[in-house]
């Protein structure tokens, strides 16, 4: 199967006046298309920066990204990125938050409108959809956030830490809910955490970064023998702290 | 109807008490005051003639009234103060805007707008009535030269304070720079341009009066120097009672807009 995302030999630098952070050296990887793969490293290796350039956002220093066998500037290939807060605008309704990216893209019609109302209506925040963002509880928030991307229907979805910013208790169930939302929607995705657990619960595979200057170090195929593989029923299997301690080592054993 | 417990009916009841003696207050202030005013001018405590008194300055309001020139000088300050304070919305946000576009730009001129803004105005209204002539045109840009420079400090520091993260938002769904202004920076500014009209109407009545004491021919800056030249002390103390009233009125239109704006959020 050919790769829908692939990274080759990536390399970038932040520059300052007090000189120049080394943050990605020489990365490669790729997804395949309909997997979930998760990056997991040392905090401040890199990891938001790396999905910042897979999203086109900042150019890589040296090093070529491809969509779909295509380079990343001539790409068609629809990118979805979800952020760590909601960033949910107070001055419009859940519904018309939902709808931003279809404004930015012109793609304001009947039928993307109606999508939109499914959307919401799905993933059950229909009556919500009037009100303001701040009425709503931090996972609906996040939901709401899932949507406005879904609507735009990436082919890719990149996930920057998006539980990070929830309290424990809601961040279980939403890894668990959002997990699910894109498991029977059948997107590709990328998800960038510094919890472990959170990447053993959600990916098909799961990549390791060394610390900065980051590049790969390890990328280990995760797989549950289980009936209903959710988030929530990884988290209770037996091969769940068997992968949590493989990853730890392997982060550790740098350092 | 819920029932409502003795420790609320309490705290409602101080909260009344509060209120109403706040409200009482500041009336008998301001009775008081004119009181006192009235009397002392007219047992002779203070001569009536430099300090008028409250009935004179009345009277005085009612006269002006019945031959209508109250009109024209009031008209005069409101439409001044009015279009310049437009003028310096409008300016204000324009050149914000063009700062937040361009960070270079922004720091060529920031020492530029920091002088400008430190600068005592009144100092440029000769100036300007040389450069413009004793118009009307002089006044609105004498209000306008009073508020603008710190308007547009006020207005660029909130656009640049608006989080990176919403407008990485906006990036990420493949917007344009004039999606993060259109979408984010000017939605989210909405309540800081209200405050900063707030101040805006203040200075630009401040400018107005200055530009009226040097080159008009109506209104109450030029009551006011017109009056103070002839000792018409009763001319004087009316135009500055109606200058208070005004800008009060100012105020509370832009206090309304608020309310309005809040309500619909």
């Amino acid at each position: 199967m050919e790769p829908i995302l692939e990274l080759k030999n990536i390399h970038y630098a932040y520059h300052s006046p007090e000189g120049e952070t080394k943050t990605l050296t020489d990365l490669s990887f790729s997804v395949l298309p309909g997997e979930f793969v998760a990056i997991v490293g040392p905090s401040g290796c890199g990891k938001s920066t790396l999905l910042s350039i897979m999203c086109g956002l900042i150019e890589p220093e040296k090093g070529l990204i491809r969509l779909n066998g295509k380079y990343l500037r001539e790409s068609t290939t629809n990118i979805g990125y979800m952020l760590q807060h909601d960033h949910l605008f107070e001055w419009r309704t859940i519904y018309h938050n939902v709808l931003l990216g279809l404004e930015i893209q012109h793609m304001l019609s009947a039928r993307s409108r109606e999508h939109a109302h499914e959307l919401l209506e799905q993933y059950g925040l229909k009556q919500f959809e009037h009100a303001k963002p701040s009425q709503l509880s931090g996972g609906m928030r996040q939901r709401a956030a899932l949507i406005r991307t879904l609507v735009l229907d990436p082919d890719i979805l990149l996930l920057d830490e998006p539980f990070s910013a929830l309290d424990y208790q809601t961040r279980l169930t939403v890894c668990d809910d959002i997990g699910q939302i894109l498991k029977e929607a059948q997107k590709t995705a990328v998800l960038v955490t510094h919890d472990l657990s959170e990447a053993v619960s959600m990916a098909d595979r799961v990549i390791v970064l060394t610390q900065r200057p980051a590049t790969v170090t390890k990328v280990i195929p995760v797989t549950f023998e289980l009936e209903k593989d959710t988030p929530m029923q990884r988290r209770n299997a037996p091969e769940f702290k068997q992968y949590f301690n493989l990853i730890w080592k392997e982060l550790n054993h740098d350092a | 109807m819920p029932e409502i417990s003795a420790g609320q009916q309490h705290y409602l009841n101080t909260r009344k008490k509060h209120r109403r003696i706040v409200r009482a207050s500041r009336i008998a202030i301001l009775l008081g005051f004119l009181f006192l005013w009235e009397f002392t001018a007219n047992v002779g405590i203070i001569d009536s003639f430099i300090f008028s008194s409250p009935s004179k300055i009345a009277l005085c309001f009612w006269e002006m009234l019945l031959d209508g020139s109250i009109f024209l000088h009031l008209g005069s300050t409101l439409y001044e103060t009015i279009a310049s304070f437009l003028l310096t919305m409008l300016l204000s946000i324009l050149i914000a805007v063009l700062l937040w576009n361009s960070r270079k730009l922004s720091e060529i001129l920031d020492p530029y707008l920091v002088v400008l803004n430190s600068l005592p105005k009144s100092a440029l209204a000769p100036l300007l009535i040389v450069w413009l002539g004793a118009t009307q045109t002089t006044i609105i840009v004498s209000g306008i030269s009073v508020a603008v420079f710190g308007s547009i400090l006020n207005l660029y520091t909130s656009f640049i304070g608006i989080d990176q993260e919403k407008i990485k938002l906006i990036y990420t769904l493949h917007g344009k720079k004039r999606h993060a202004l259109l979408k984010v920076v000017l939605p989210a500014s909405i309540p800081a341009i209200i405050s900063n009209m707030k101040v805006n109407v203040g200075l630009c009545l401040v400018g107005v009066v200055i530009g009226e004491f040097l080159a008009a021919r109506s209104g109450l800056g030029y009551l006011i120097i017109y009056s103070s030249q002839v000792f018409k002390m009763d001319w004087l103390l009316m135009s500055i009672v109606l200058l208070c009233i005004m800008a009060m009125v100012l105020y509370a239109l832009i206090n309304l807009l608020e309310q309005l704006y809040l309500k619909r959020i």
